[in-house]
């Protein structure tokens, strides 16, 4: 019966942040789906759901804000309320990869792809699974499954691996299909930060079950270090 | 679990409004639009003999919601709520200005009964004070007060009444117990009941859970969000968390130069713990007052 | 730069450490205990000194009184003098009913002028119960007494039970105005608030709420004014008188063969001159005969059972009722 408003306040921004979640994977996957299919249409429209996106992320923001001001979260409670306001930024981050993609859409026109798109619609597909899981596990708070959707972030720099390599071939074989090819390249960047957004989600799944702050990447620094992902 | 891809023509997918969350309002213009305004408090000033001890206080108290006052002590907060059901009337040599509506009738006007404010507007204090008598005797007293003699009528009011004021469980095994038998919570649980047995509109309380632990405190304060339902909470409190969890609308009051009780802001509670307007009200919401 | 937050963890709170060069305590702990144990001994033997009058009056009456009392001391009236026999229930009849008198006749008005003084304390009339209150407190019982004859006795043209309840009375109120008074202000104002809050008159604040509050104390105040009345015999030379042919039960009874009203029957009753047990020890410890004196002896003997047990029965009650509280 105690913290019966608290509690209830607490559900509603859950769900609120689940629902931010769907708009972004939509957005990304919007814009994947776009790009094969060269839908102009499709690829300004997710502008327009950006905007929504942001506005939610401030609402959801605000909400936090005030909720701390008049329940006066602590311990658990108080990690959650500030890994709510830095999954929510992920989130909105994700958004506007999607909008990058996007942009690109809007920028080829109808160009040959000298990369197989499929290979792209597939790391979108990974990426997307990768943040949709893991925030579920945020909401239900499930510290194992955290740790665990992290691994498969190597999958994903290996697929970004390949597809660089793919579209340097293309490049130097192919000179004219510099433009699109790069563009190409950076959808696969946005895709593979989109993985990364993930991790950071569950970092700070496992933040709120155990009050540490954990830099994944730490962890399987050993396994995926590949020449070309220094840079990060 | 993956996901498919799904090919689509245009992706004006619907989302749910955002309803759910809180909203802070921009501006206070308009804050009360839309509520049923139960008590007006109208350029009140209260004089101890020469002195004056409140300064020109308006402020409307909007109908079953919560209304915090706030301030730093000595600022005149309990003398407010004590002009509200004219309990101020019993200090010696005291003075009012202005007016105080209640449902848009003057409390303070000619011909008007006292008694009747005073059912209508009910009082919970700082420390609880059950009668020497059974808790039985304790709630009936008021219905008694009013004619109400028949038995049968008392026991459903009595058990009404601990029902609302979350005590009933407790207590209905013992209800010829002395009401000073029960624990400090019980007790101010009671003096609820007791207030809440006359059927009044208002219920103002002056401090109610300040001299209870914190177990008992949180009791009474999720009591307080089922009353509200039904009746217009205004709670005075030094207890700044206290007002931000439990209220609707917080009223800010301060001493000005000449010693008087002014009020300095009144807003809906997340506002003025987020982002109040008035820098003396920033001041003393984090901690930096005097 | 170290970091400061794992210092926290590690090290323990550094106090400096106080050097002791001003302050210490002066050596000679034998002689503090010897102080210590001298001023204990001579408290322990002033108190004793203090109790001991008391003991020794019970002890002694109990002594003396205890072999005079038997049944027929408390249901007989006097024998002739120099008989050996009787007993003194004319007396006690009277303490009686000059008692129940003086109650009925003290505790409203002092009840009353106990609440006034309480709750306007600033006002002329306040000012002038109180002090008045005082002032009576320190009349002898024999001015009472007097003054009771001047106006009661003297224009009825006999002496009565009423004149002297009258008397008992006036020497009882101050007691209980006083103990009122205080009882009343010890009850917190947050209770006469909570039921003013609810919309009740003063008057019933005072009379359901703020009485039973104080009643034990009220309650213990009467009590030990009661004892105290009881026992005075002076007032009583002047109003009551003595009558060693009183007995209520007789005149109870005929009144009702007669076919009197029962307001007649008191009215009779109240009318009559009356014993009362100080009184009556008084007379008969002054009279030449064995029997009489005996007798006076144990009545001494029931005047102090009847103080101890008042007090008794004061401290149970008030006990018992804060053991519910």
């Amino acid at each position: 019966m105690v913290r019966q408003v608290m509690d209830r306040e607490v559900s509603k921004l859950k769900n609120e942040v689940l629902l931010l979640g769907s708009m972004a994977e939509e957005a990304v996957l919007s814009a994947v789906n776009a790009l094969y299919l060269r839908n102009h249409v499709t690829a300004r429209q997710i502008f327009i759901s950006d905007q929504e996106i942001n506005k939610r992320r401030f609402a959801i923001q605000n909400a936090v804000l005030i909720l701390i001001a008049t329940q006066q979260p602590m311990a658990h409670d108080l990690r959650l309320m500030t890994a709510i306001l830095e999954v929510t930024s992920e989130l909105e981050r994700i958004g506007d990869y999607a909008k990058g993609i996007a942009k690109v859409t809007l920028a080829i026109g109808d160009e040959q792809f000298a990369v197989p798109i499929q290979d792209i619609q597939m790391m979108a597909n990974r990426a997307v699974s990768m943040v949709h899981r893991s925030l579920s596990a945020f909401i239900s708070e499930d510290e194992i499954i955290s740790r665990v959707i992290p691994l498969e972030d190597d999958e994903v720099d290996r697929m970004y691996e390949s597809i660089f390599q793919r579209a340097l071939k293309a490049m130097i074989d192919k000179p004219d299909s510099i433009d699109v090819t790069n563009y190409l390249i950076w959808v696969a960047h946005n895709l593979e930060r989109t993985a990364d957004r993930a991790t950071n989600i569950c970092e700070r799944t496992i933040f709120i079950a155990t009050g540490e702050l954990i830099d994944i990447s730490d962890l399987s620094f050993s396994i995926s270090q590949t020449p070309g992902q220094e840079a990060y | 679990m993956e996901i498919s891809i799904e090919t689509r023509e245009n992706t004006s997918v619907k989302y749910p409004s955002l309803v759910s969350l809180p909203v802070l309002p921009i501006s206070n213009k308009g804050l009360l639009d839309g509520f049923e305004i139960k008590m007006e408090i109208l350029n009140l000033s209260v004089f101890y003999n020469k002195f004056r001890a409140l300064n020109e206080i308006s402020v409307k108290i909007p109908t079953n919601r919560i209304t915090a006052i706030i301030g730093p002590s000595g600022c005149g907060k309990s003398t407010l709520l004590r002009s509200l059901n004219r309990m101020n009337d019993l200090t010696p040599k005291i003075h009012i200005e202005g007016e105080i509506k209640l449902d848009a009738k003057n409390i303070y006007g000619k011909g008007v009964d006292i008694v009747d404010v005073r059912r209508r507007v009910g009082m919970v204090f700082q420390r609880p004070n059950p009668f020497p008598m059974s808790i039985f005797e304790n709630v009936a007293y008021g219905p008694r007060l009013y004619g109400i003699s028949n038995r049968m009528l008392l026991d459903e009011i009595v058990e009404t009444s601990l029902v609302k004021a979350a005590l009933w469980d407790e207590v209905k095994d013992k209800l010829n117990q002395s009401g000073m038998t029960i624990s400090g919570g019980q007790q101010q649980r009671l003096c609820i009941a007791r207030a809440l047995a006359v059927e009044p509109e208002i219920i103002l309380m002056d401090e109610p859970a300040s001299a209870l632990d914190p177990v008992a405190t949180i009791k009474i304060e999720e009591l307080m969000q089922t009353l509200k339902t039904n009746y217009t909470i205004v709670i005075v409190t030094h207890n700044m968390q206290q007002a931000a969890r439990v209220s609707d609308f917080t009223a800010f009051m301060m001493i000005n130069q000449e010693r008087a009780g002014t009020l300095v802001e009144f807003g809906a509670t997340p506002q003025i713990f987020t982002n109040p307007k008035n820098r003396q009200t920033e001041d003393y919401v984090t901690g930096r007052f005097g | 730069m170290e970091n400061t937050l794992s210092n926290l963890s590690k090290s323990s709170a550094i106090i400096p450490s106080l050097e002791r060069h001003y302050i210490h305590a002066k050596n000679g702990y034998k002689r503090r205990k010897t102080i210590n144990l001298l001023m204990l001994s001579m408290t322990g033997l002033l108190s004793l000194m203090a109790i001991v009058p008391l003991f020794w009056i019970i002890g002694y009456v109990f002594y003396k009184g205890g072999q005079f009392i038997n049944l027929d001391f408390f249901i007989q009236t006097p024998r002739p003098m120099g008989i050996v026999g009787g007993g003194v229930l004319h007396s006690i009849e009277g303490t009686i009913i000059m008692t129940i008198i003086s109650a009925l006749i003290a505790i409203p008005p002092g009840i009353m002028a106990a609440f006034y003084a309480a709750y306007y304390p600033n006002t002329p009339l306040g000012v002038a119960l109180r002090f008045g209150t005082d002032v009576l407190s320190g009349v002898p019982s024999i001015v009472v007494g007097i003054f009771c004859y001047a106006l009661f006795v003297k224009p009825v043209g006999h002496y009565s039970a009423l004149a002297g309840g009258i008397a008992l009375a006036i020497l009882m109120l101050p007691t209980i105005i006083r103990t009122t008074e205080e009882m009343i202000k010890l009850v917190p104002q947050n209770m006469r608030e909570g039921s003013l809050a609810l919309g009740a008159p003063e008057w019933r604040t005072a009379l359901k709420v703020t009485l039973p509050a104080a009643i034990n104390g009220i309650i213990t105040g009467f009590l030990l004014g009661l004892a105290r009345a009881a026992g005075e015999t002076a007032p009583l030379l002047f109003t009551a008188l003595g009558n060693d042919r009183f007995e209520a039960g007789r005149m109870i009874q005929s009144g009702l063969h007669g076919g009197q009203s029962i307001f007649k029957i008191i009215g009779n009753i109240l009318s009559q001159p009356v014993d009362s047990l100080p009184l009556t020890l008084y007379k008969y410890a002054q009279q030449p005969f064995a029997e009489r004196v005996n007798q006076s002896w144990a009545v001494a003997l029931v005047l102090i059972c009847f103080v101890l047990f008042t007090n008794i029965i004061a401290r149970i009650w008030v006990q018992s009722r804060t053991g519910k509280r």
